[in-house]
Parts: structure tokens; C-alpha cells; sequence
């Protein structure tokens, strides 16, 4: 299954643009988008933390995607 | 005036101050956010903030409805600014008003400081040499 993910943020500057497509096997669950993505680009891995939300809710690494499902990476937020 | 709500035009903390007003109000705390001129020494020349406003606008509405129940509000209003913005401009204005002053400074703290950890809004520090998304890294 292939999903789209957005960023913002330093997210952004990571995958050097607005979204970045993944595929996902037989696991999928948002913990591994979360690997595909540390594993493609390691910067992730160095950040305070990586939170995911799906349709604008946070959600955990168990969480199973479905296609269409709208899946941005929140990385630490520092609004205010 | 919208009491949850994200723009790139300028804030307004007096219009907010007025909108939470109320005729059995004791107390109105407010809390304004500016751009700071410096971090850890080292001259700001702007900040740049970025939304996910979608979800930043429904995680304001959990905050501004978590706090007037849990303080027994009248009314909260959270207004966040984003795009370019220069030193001394507001960034966030955070309104409250409650019936005695204990509830709105309790509240408008709670506010503040959730809204730090939950709302989906980035801060970029612009400097004469760089430039650093603010707690991205450890």
C-alpha cells in the first residue's frame, strides 16, 4: 500500500520537500512508516521526538493506515 | 470575532481583552506572546511560524474547551499568528475571564503551556548567520 505523507517544520527540510511517498508491506501500522522513514532519512532519528496524526489526530505507533488515510509527521512543536 | 483562530494578519490583544468582557466578570487574564530580539545572546532578526492548521485549530478548541470547564470560565479565546513576524509583534494571545481571578490565571496558564506541547504550530528562529526550528533537536 503506498501512502502519502506531509510534513512540516523541520520535517520539511528532512525529506527536502512538502511530502514524501512510502510503501508499506505486509505491516501497516504507523511504527512502520516510522522505520521506513528513520531508515531512508536518518535525521529523523536525531530529532527530541517524532509524532505521526492521521486525519488530524495524534496516534500511536500501533495505529493500522489505510489508504487515503491523510498521515502527516508532527515533529516537536514550538508554537506560542 | 472567532474565538479559536489562526492568521497571518496581525493580532489584536485589546480586541480579545474586550471579547471575553463580561458584565459578571472578576477577573481577565491575558497572555500575550512576542517575538524576542535575542536567544542565549545571539540576535533574532524574525521568527517564521508554520501550522498544520487544521489540526492546530481543533487542538486550540480542546484546550480553550478543557480549561472552561475545568475553571468554570466564562470565556477563552486563542488567537496564534503565523507566517513572518518581526520583533515585538504578538505571536499568541491567550484571553480569559472568570468570576474570580484564582480560575482565569490558572486557566490561561494551563493554556499556555498545552498549547507548547499539543498544538501543531513550528517556530523558526532567523538569525544574521542561520537559521534553527526552535526544540527540534535534544
Amino acid at each position: 500500500m503506498e501512502i502519502e505523507v506531509v510534513a512540516f517544520g523541520i520535517a520539511k527540510d528532512i525529506i527536502n520537500g512538502k511530502q514524501v511517498t512510502i510503501s508499506l508491506g505486509a505491516d501497516q501500522t504507523v511504527g512502520a512508516a516510522r522505520k521506513q522513514l528513520s531508515d531512508t532519512f536518518p535525521e529523523f532519528t536525531k530529532l527530541s521526538s517524532l509524532r505521526f496524526a492521521v486525519n488530524a489526530d495524534y496516534v500511536e505507533d500501533g495505529y493500522p493506515l489505510k489508504a487515503g488515510d491523510e498521515v502527516v509527521l508532527i515533529p516537536p512543536v514550538s508554537g506560542g | 470575532m472567532q474565538d479559536i483562530y489562526i492568521t497571518e494578519d496581525k493580532l489584536n490583544s485589546k480586541a480579545c481583552t474586550d471579547a471575553v468582557t463580561y458584565p459578571g466578570a472578576g477577573g481577565i487574564v491575558v497572555f500575550v506572546g512576542t517575538v524576542r530580539d535575542q536567544t542565549k545572546g545571539k540576535a533574532v532578526r524574525h521568527l517564521e511560524f508554520e501550522a498544520y492548521k487544521k489540526m492546530a485549530l481543533k487542538e486550540m478548541e480542546k484546550i480553550a474547551d478543557d480549561a472552561t470547564k475545568r475553571w468554570s470560565l466564562h470565556k477563552m479565546i486563542i488567537h496564534h499568528r503565523t507566517g513572518l513576524l518581526s520583533i515585538e509583534e504578538e505571536a499568541v494571545v491567550i484571553a480569559c475571564s472568570s468570576a474570580h481571578r484564582k480560575e482565569a490565571f490558572e486557566a490561561c496558564q494551563y493554556a499556555i503551556d498545552t498549547l507548547k506541547e499539543t498544538v501543531p504550530i513550528w517556530k523558526k528562529e532567523v538569525f544574521e548567520d542561520g537559521e534553527v526550528w526552535v526544540s527540534a533537536h535534544p
